[in-house]
């Protein structure tokens, strides 16, 4: 950390930037991150990459490597179409859950907007991601990247041996069903993504050894498993059922799937699983790397490492982040996660260190502890955005943002203003809110229930459809018609009121034959 | 804590995946890239295009939600509304309370992107050919490109041959028997014992013979001139790469807009196509009513012009430029005629006379299309009179000139048109008539 050159304490002089820039920068924010928040990270590689690369990225869900399918191309163009004619600009960094954490900053960045990145990406949501459980008990960040290099290659080579066509009509099905392709219940083992390679070729070899042409001449009995001598209760619990797993369950139990189909079919359920925590923690995790970058920014500025110019310029960035515009505003489009996040994280450091007594009541745990950063850190630890948001959204805030909660009938003419900003409303405000980021509530709940395997097959999934939010018809049929397509047989989705266990809708799909 | 530069990592990591979206959509790329060339001026195929292409034909389906039910919503910046209070719905998709958009149900109706230059050029002239490339390459004396020619025993030290050099060199050490230097090291250790040992005969035979041999090695030398071969390169002539374009265009009163765009779409193809085949290629506008001139690609399309018509004033324009400035013995000439078939009666033996003698035969090819109306003047059945030019172009073509013809009446007419005369394998000029 050289102070000389004429910069006096400032790490830089200019909007320009060079790799000892960064690695200063870097280093001024470690000591803060580390020795002042005490963040916990992995080790950090920081990339520098172009626009190109950016887009690049943005196609392949931010991840360095993945396998190829035409929607990734899609993706990537419709980004350099919007991007070329200016009508959306790039992200300033990406950020990996992998260890180690990757961020990739780009290359037009000033010096500031690297600093401001470096906090953001590298050490706030490189510290989300270490710590929070659901990152914890979901991803293997270590194996991340390895794993997608195999499957890359195990795709590659399929397309080599099958075909370009019979590959991507299995990634197209799989990837229609990909929200419904990953487990949303804790199971007993951590993801161990790293011997999934090892773990292809074994069942591979298992294969081949104990083939025997032999069987291929003995008569078979429908379904290949005695099914009538097996009650309804065990016939269930042998295939899992009822399963929200689609994907695996079709893994597992899709009767004509060939070996490699089925090994796509997981490699798609791998991935889909690792994005899982990300949806759920958008808030948390925006909100815990905004503040993060705030507090660094603030203190790097307090200590004249940064010059009065560069930091307006950072609280120029930094307020376009978290600017939350009204819901009668022209630019409205939903909550923003940063604005939300953010201001929750700093509500919660101004609760524990400068509390109201209304605080005091309705967070006694915490409200005037003063340990601000620890009781953040034990939120980004063991919290997720709905359970966040039920647990410490405080009136103050509800307040502030003046939220209000309105109810949207299709039945009714009108909408109802159910709950605004007081004393009556800041439970029920909180309630929904937190519902809204539930993601059971967001993704909707269809489930394998049973399959008729004695008859013919005939696989039945139920929707329970929350308050009469009914599927999207068009949609729904095309999914279904993959789904069909895979399992290899007819296919019928119910969807169905909880409360009364009617059949509100039936869709229907049978299999093309000669797909799979 | 790592920094890398990606920067110069190669790009188009994405290729792969732009060329299977590319497979993916292409029966709706290709219409697309049909549709967009219709509306673009001659010169801008220079760069790629954007196009749009309908959304359901690369749609990712997933299980989400229709708009109904009943739904919650919880919403910033509330200003009057108090509890239980009832608000007339918002028109749909507007910006007030209760309407979020479905976050991917957007910009799914039309899906819109860039091709580069070469992906709209490849869908756009799919399965098309010039016809008679091959007739008349001639081979241009200035036009070289360097081969590899073997080699030399003479060059220039940069185009020195080292390996083929020191294979020489070494099948001529082992050819004159020079010595090795291992041979004079074993020699040297012999005398060196020999002298520790004190046996003088044994030390003068080992002397005798390192000297011998170290008299040897002077004379064979390691690289000898004669060893040394350098690469040689060979000029070779290339076949010429460049073409020429004449655009001919009857501009006299009786030409509508509807014509000269309908004229001006063709051209455009004509261009497009010619371009992807010659490096260079250059376009000579003439236009004509009862007299000729050469003018730019504006004029050309949008001056109005008044006039008689005389075909042949425009041949003789074209003989004239080509005279000029474009030998045939250097171009590739390629020329279109667009006209509504009218021409001054007497001038017609004129005009036959000019294209059969002189024009078609320094041609590689050329297009004579008659431009008519949009709403087809003629009752279904009945056969139209032909023009006085499509008559006399006839009688050219039952005499074997290669001329190709063809009527077009709408813009949706000139692209299939095109096709037909460039499909591969199609040999337009004897064929039939085809017109609506």
């Amino acid at each position: 950390m050289s102070a000389d050159g004429g910069l006096g304490r400032l790490l830089y002089p200019g909007a320009d930037w060079d790799f000892a820039t960064i690695r200063r920068v870097y280093d001024a924010i470690e000591e803060i991150a580390l020795g002042e928040l005490g963040l916990d990270i992995y080790p950090n590689q920081i990339e520098v990459i172009s626009a190109e690369q950016m887009l690049d990225a943005y196609a392949s869900n931010g991840m360095p490597l993945l396998y190829r399918h035409w929607s990734f191309g899609k993706r990537f163009a419709r980004h350099e179409g919007l991007y070329r004619k200016g009508f959306q600009g790039l992200a300033y960094e990406i950020v990996i859950n992998s260890s180690p954490c990757i961020s990739y900053i780009m290359e037009e960045n000033t010096a500031t907007m690297q600093a401001l990145v470096i906090a953001h990406a590298a050490f706030g949501h490189n510290h989300f991601f270490k710590n929070n459980y659901l990152f914890r008990q979901w991803t293997d960040a270590e194996g991340i990247l390895p794993y997608l290099d195999f499957a890359k290659g195990y795709v590659a080579q399929c397309e080599e041996r099958y075909g370009h066509a019979a590959v991507e009509r299995v990634l197209d099905a799989a990837h229609a069903l990909m929200s419904h392709g990953v487990h949303r219940y804790p199971r007993r083992k951590r993801p161990d993504l790293r011997s999934e390679e090892r773990r292809e070729r074994e069942r591979r070899e298992h294969e081949e050894r104990v083939f025997n042409d032999l069987w291929r001449t003995v008569p078979v009995k429908a379904g290949g498993v005695p099914a009538p001598s097996l009650d309804e209760e065990r016939r269930r619990a042998l295939l899992e059922l009822p399963q929200e797993n689609i994907l695996y369950f079709l893994e597992k139990t899709a009767p004509r799937l060939k070996p490699w189909q089925r090994e796509i079919l997981r490699i798609v359920r791998h991935v889909a699983q690792y994005f899982y925590p990300q949806s759920q923690t958008k808030l948390m995790n925006e909100g815990c790397a905004t503040w993060v970058h705030y507090q660094i920014m603030n203190r790097l500025h307090e200590r004249g490492r940064i010059s009065d110019g560069h930091f307006m310029e950072f609280l120029h960035s930094h307020t376009n982040v978290v600017f939350q515009p009204e819901f009668d505003d022209p630019r409205f489009s939903g909550i923003n996660p940063y604005a939300l996040g953010f201001a929750m994280m700093e509500d919660i450091a101004r609760i524990a260190t400068e509390p109201t007594e209304e605080d005091r009541e309705w967070f006694p745990d915490f409200a005037g502890s003063g340990d601000a950063i620890g009781v953040l850190r034990h939120a980004w630890a063991n919290y997720r955005d709905e359970s966040f948001i039920s647990q410490f959204l405080s009136p103050a805030l509800i307040r502030r943002l003046r939220l209000f909660h309105l109810v949207d009938d299709s039945e009714e003419d009108y909408l109802e203003v159910a709950a605004i900003h007081d004393e009556r409303g800041f439970r029920r405000v909180r309630r929904a809110l937190s519902r809204q980021y539930d993601v059971g509530h967001q993704d909707p709940d269809i489930q394998v229930v049973d399959v008729d395997l004695a008859g013919d097959r005939k696989l039945i999934l139920h929707h329970r459809v929350p308050d009469r939010q009914l599927l999207d018809a068009e949609d729904a049929r095309l999914v279904l018609q993959h789904l069909a397509d895979l399992w290899g047989y007819d296919v019928v989705l119910k969807e169905i009121d909880p409360k009364t266990e009617a059949v509100l809708k039936e869709h229907h799909a049978s299999a093309r034959p000669g797909l799979f | 804590m790592y920094i890398i530069d990606r920067r110069l990592n190669p790009g188009g990591k994405s290729l792969a995946n732009r060329q299977r979206f590319l497979r993916r959509a292409k029966a709706l790329v290709r219409e697309a890239v049909r549709e967009s060339a219709a509306s673009r001026s001659v010169k801008d195929t220079e760069q790629g295009a954007t196009i749009t292409i309908p959304g359901s034909g690369v749609r990712e389906p997933t299980f989400r939600r229709a708009p109904g039910g009943r739904r919650e919503h919880i919403l910033p910046g509330n200003k009057e509304y108090v509890e239980g209070q009832t608000i007339p719905r918002p028109p749909a998709g507007g910006g007030g309370g209760g309407s979020e958009g479905s976050p991917d149900g957007g910009g799914e109706d039309a899906f819109r992107f860039a091709l580069t230059h070469e992906e709209f050029l490849d869908l756009f002239l799919e399965d098309l050919e010039l016809p008679d490339l091959a007739k008349r390459r001639f081979v241009d004396g200035e036009v070289k490109t360097w081969r590899r020619a073997g080699y030399s025993i003479s060059g220039s030290p940069a185009n020195l041959a080292l390996v083929r050099t020191l294979r020489n060199s070494l099948s001529r050490r082992i050819a004159l028997r020079r010595p090795k230097p291992e041979e004079i090291a074993r020699l040297e250790a012999e005398r060196d014992a020999a002298e520790s040992a004190g046996d003088p005969e044994r030390l003068e035979a080992a002397l005798q013979e390192l000297a011998e041999l170290r008299r040897r090695s002077q004379r064979i030398p390691y690289i000898d001139p004669i060893d040394v071969r350098y690469r040689q390169f060979q000029p070779e002539p290339k076949p010429i790469a460049q073409a020429v374009m004449f655009c001919l265009m009857d501009v006299s009163g009786s030409m509508t807009e509807h014509m000269k765009d309908l004229a001006k779409r063709f051209y455009l193809l004509l261009y497009i196509f010619l371009k992807r085949r010659y490096r260079h290629v250059d376009i000579v506008f003439i236009r004509h009513t009862h007299e000729a001139k050469e003018v730019d690609e504006e004029t050309f399309f949008r001056s109005p012009e008044t006039g008689g018509t005389v075909v042949s004033t425009a041949l003789e324009e074209m003989l004239k430029v080509v005279a000029a400035r474009y030998s045939p013995s250097d171009w590739n000439i390629y020329a279109a005629q667009a006209s509504d078939g009218d021409n001054t009666t007497s001038d017609n033996e004129r005009t036959a006379r000019l294209l059969a003698d002189r024009i078609l035969p320094i041609c590689q090819y050329y297009a004579y299309l008659e431009v008519g109306r949009e709403d087809g003047m003629h009752p279904v059945g009945f056969i139209p009179r032909e023009s006085d030019l499509w008559r006399t172009y006839s009688t050219l073509r039952k005499e074997g000139q290669p001329l190709a013809m063809r009527k077009v009446r709408h813009r949706r007419e000139i692209y299939p048109v095109f096709r037909e005369l460039f499909r591969k394998g199609a040999d337009a000029t004897k064929e039939a008539q085809a017109t609506p």
